[in-house]
């Protein structure tokens, strides 16, 4: 492993001196997301193995090449899993890509986003130094939490070497609901439920029909589920389907048209862009399949206090991600050059402003 | 203080010298933009300012500060960054690490008057409070809704939840319900500069790198929060509790382990040894059984079902685990009783001992053992006695060590003791903070936890923030210069003649 973060550091030098650019990647499950990158490919894919995984711990810590289906088999084999959900988008996927992706599952409600798990983290910066933030333990406010802040990153300031990341136990019980419900009234209901203490842990609205995902103790689920009405699916069923929206092979997501990401509270009214609309998180996240102008849905977000993502399709030239404000977008050039004074790592991906 | 002028020049060698202020120019300047009941300069008027609630280190500030409005805490700031004046925030007061220690030639800037809770949203289940805002008033709030805010750190009836922000506070219940961080939605701050920044957003995501995870946390050295958005949590509708005598502490951890294992993330999981058990015993009569070595309460909460489920696996963990006694709550009295003893942990360390002085350190849990049996060498070998309290479901200790401020020495060689501990804690993997923060308390120990790379690297990322290096100076990151001679002092530690000397 030292040969690989020797290369990766002399990469990094050379580029300084050359000019050049670098595009970490790990499986490249995830390359589609963001602009189009420029520069060198280093790949983290040799740098992989689980370092420590004690299950009582709740802590699994692992090099950024390891792919995030030995993880997930590892964790299965003690009943514990990422609570968060990390869509794979393909059997490359791996932890540091998923770190730097910074995406959550169907569960993201339910348990927090894939940056609430995010307990430590070694990196290289733009320098080739090798740096550790954060730990193993869960409570830590020693030094600023610069792991968190690595989360959807988008490999745009340093490279990810090793993240701990918590583990949960996976959820005793689950039972998916389906009813036939319109939009409107969909959300109404989600705001509501997630006001109570049910065990909701995911939802899905589509096509007027909304399917719910409980999970947690074996009574409390049952419970809920007379509650709550409609039909109950098969276990298998449901597993395909809730995996089939993580990893959008639901045929919502298949056509022509870009896919566009909008996420937004989870109170805001039905949008109304033109296209097809599919919903996650209670309401909070609302994928488009639509060919209208990025003008159109980004004010359609932004009117009710969102932001909206190219997430497929489009140009890849184009900005994907809502534009920054001014003052913000220079915090973010002041932090690219903390870590990166030279520009080796390029951000463009992220925003063309950034690079 | 002039800003970084080359790109790579590496920030957070020295100290920079404040001495040099123009104090007339800041009270003048000062005045022409506060009313004269907001800023406060006298002696008598500033001394309740000199501390925070680790009372062992005190400074008087130039001034404080206290304004009510939103433009008028962008001005105090403009005018410390035109004048290269430092700036300490401050809530409540009530943090136990010294983070708001006034800096000798700066501004306390309180925001004690922003008190308000500007809206509480049921259906959206988040609440948009003002930092001075009190943390228990939220839940408060919330309660008509069966709603309540999570992070519940022991001083919620005091402290603030701008406090609670810049320290990223925890509480009992972190291990299933998070850290003041997993329950914030969004965050309006001001710079140095005086300039608006919305960190986080109602939606469930945001556009760009993660500021408001970096932020919070970051103990008043980068920004100051003027508005807090949090998340608010369905309250459960029952919760109870079980009491487990050890004896044996390795024995009442590893029952810890085994908890996990099984699968349950309990909403409290704590534990005390038995001097801490004998202390709170004599205070609140808890009913604590005295002969055990450890105790364990394990918290469940959640539908009525859930409750009944979860209690009956931990029963039986814990019956497997060699519990020698098992009490599980019948009603809320008794649950409250439970607790009622490990809530008055603190309060019976004063009682029983003149001074103590509280540590933080996180460990894996597996090494518990290892430090409880440390700790007892480091008794004897300062002469002083510890009690411990522990967030056992996440491995954040409290060693309360107990001295006597009067008797000459005692502090220092408390001092030592607890920087012991926190070096212990990062050899065993840990960390020197785990809720509490470093503030001024654990600078020292910062240069244990963190190599000098790391630490360039906090400085650099204040830089972006605050360029001249004005926000909380000397706080939660020590310039290496700091470092060195904390190293050198330390290598000749043991053979100095005086131990009783200052440190600095």
């Amino acid at each position: 492993m030292n040969q690989l973060t020797q290369y990766y550091a002399d990469t990094l030098r050379a580029a300084a001196r050359g000019g050049g650019k670098v595009v970490p990647r790990g499986g490249g499950s995830k390359d589609f997301y963001g602009r189009a990158t420029v520069g060198e490919i280093l790949s983290l894919a040799d740098y992989r193995g689980i370092i420590n995984y004690d299950p009582t711990e709740l802590v699994l810590t692992a090099r950024a090449g390891t792919p995030l289906a030995e993880i997930e088999a590892l964790l299965a084999e003690q009943n514990q899993c990422l609570a968060f959900e990390p869509p794979h988008f393909g059997s490359g996927a791996t932890l540091g890509g998923a770190v730097a992706a910074g995406l959550s599952g169907p569960r993201r409600m339910q348990t927090g986003p894939l940056r609430d798990f995010v307990l430590g983290t070694k990196i290289m910066d733009g320098r080739g130094d090798i740096l550790k933030f954060g730990g193993e333990v869960m409570k830590n406010v020693a030094g600023f939490d610069v792991s968190r802040l690595l989360a959807g990153s988008l490999g745009s300031f340093s490279l990810i070497l090793e993240v701990s990341v918590k583990v949960l136990p996976r959820p005793p019980y689950e039972a998916t609901l389906r009813m036939a419900v319109p939009e409107a009234e969909a959300l109404a209901r989600l705001n509501s439920w997630g006001g109570q203490p049910l065990p909701l842990a995911a939802s899905a609205w589509y096509d007027g029909q909304l399917t719910l995902r409980l999970a947690g103790a074996h009574a409390a689920v049952d419970a809920a589920c007379s509650k709550l009405g409609g039909s109950r699916l098969e276990a298998d069923a449901a597993s395909a389907f809730w995996n089939s929206v993580r990893e959008q092979q639901d045929a919502f997501f298949g056509g022509g048209e870009a896919l566009w990401r909008l996420a937004v509270p989870t109170t805001a009214a039905p949008l109304s862009v033109p296209g097809r609309q599919f919903i996650e998180w209670g309401g909070g996240l609302r994928w488009w399949k639509s060919d209208a102008p990025a003008s159109v849905i980004r004010s359609a977000a932004q009117a009710v206090g969102g932001n909206a993502t190219l997430f497929r399709g489009g140009d890849r030239r184009d900005e994907r991600f809502t534009p920054l404000p001014l003052a913000q977008l220079r915090l973010h050039q002041g932090l690219k050059k903390a870590f990166d004074p030279n520009n080796v790592f390029d951000a463009s991906r992220l925003y063309a402003e950034l690079a | 203080m002039n800003d970084a002028t080359s790109v790579d020049s590496a920030p957070g060698i020295k100290e920079p010298d404040f001495s040099g202020i123009d104090r007339a120019a800041l009270f003048a300047e000062l005045a022409r933009v506060l009313p004269a009941d907001c800023l406060l300069i006298e002696h008598e008027d500033i001394k309740p300012y000199e501390c925070d609630g680790l009372s062992a280190y005190r400074e008087l500030p130039l001034a404080v500060a206290l304004p009510r409005e939103e433009a008028q805490v962008a001005a105090v700031l403009k005018i410390c960054r035109k004048l290269g004046v430092p700036v300490v925030a401050r809530g409540a007061g009530t943090g136990l690490s010294a983070g708001a220690l006034p800096h000798k030639f700066g501004v306390i800037l309180s925001l004690a008057r922003f008190n308000r809770i500007l809206k509480v949203d049921p259906a959206a289940r988040l609440a948009v409070v003002q930092p001075g805002v009190r943390n228990l008033a939220i839940s408060e709030a919330a309660a008509p809704f069966g709603l309540y805010y999570a992070p519940d750190p022991s001083s919620q009836i005091a402290c603030t939840i701008g406090g609670n922000v810049a320290e990223n506070s925890g509480g009992v219940h972190c291990l299933k319900y998070g850290l003041t961080v997993h329950n914030l939605i969004a965050l309006r701050i001001l710079t140095i500069d005086g300039e608006l920044l919305e960190l986080g957003s109602r939606a469930p995501d945001t556009p760009g790198f993660e500021l408001l995870a970096l932020f919070t946390g970051s103990e008043g050295l980068l920004g100051v929060v003027t508005e807090v958005t949090v998340k608010l949590t369905p309250k459960p509708q029952l919760a109870q509790c079980v009491l487990a005598a050890f004896d044996d502490v390795v024995k009442a951890g590893d029952a810890v382990a085994k908890i996990i294992a099984a699968g349950i993330i309990p909403a409290g999981l704590e534990m005390m040894d038995q001097p801490a058990t004998a202390a709170v015993e004599q205070f609140v009569r808890a009913g604590y059984p005295l002969d055990a070595k450890a105790i364990l309460l394990v918290e469940a909460d959640g539908t009525p079902e859930e409750v009944a489920e979860e209690i009956a696996a931990v029963r039986k963990v814990l019956d497997g685990a060699g519990a020698t006694e098992i009490r599980v709550s019948r009603d809320e009295n008794e649950r409250l009783k439970f607790w009622a003893g490990r809530k008055a942990a603190f309060p019976a360390a004063g009682r029983i001992s003149p001074d103590y002085y509280c540590m933080d350190g996180t460990i894996p849990r597996r090494r518990l053992g290892e430090m409880l049996e440390a700790i007892t060498q480091m008794e004897h070998k300062y002469g002083l006695r510890c009690i411990n309290v522990f967030h056992a479901g996440d491995g954040n200790l409290h060693p309360l060590i107990l001295f006597d401020a009067n008797k000459p020495g005692e502090l220092e060689r408390t001092e030592e003791f607890g920087a012991e501990i926190l070096e212990l804690s990062v050899r065993l993997g840990g960390t020197i903070t785990g809720e509490h923060g470093v503030g001024f308390e654990k600078i020292n120990s910062m240069c244990v936890q963190f190599a000098s790379p790391e630490l360039t690297m906090f400085h650099r990322v204040k830089q972006a923030f605050d360029p001249a290096g004005l926000l909380n100076p000397g706080k939660a990151v020590p310039t290496l210069h700091r470092c060195a001679e904390f190293g050198r002092m330390h290598v000749h530690h043991g053979q100095l003649p005086h131990p009783d000397l200052p440190r600095f």
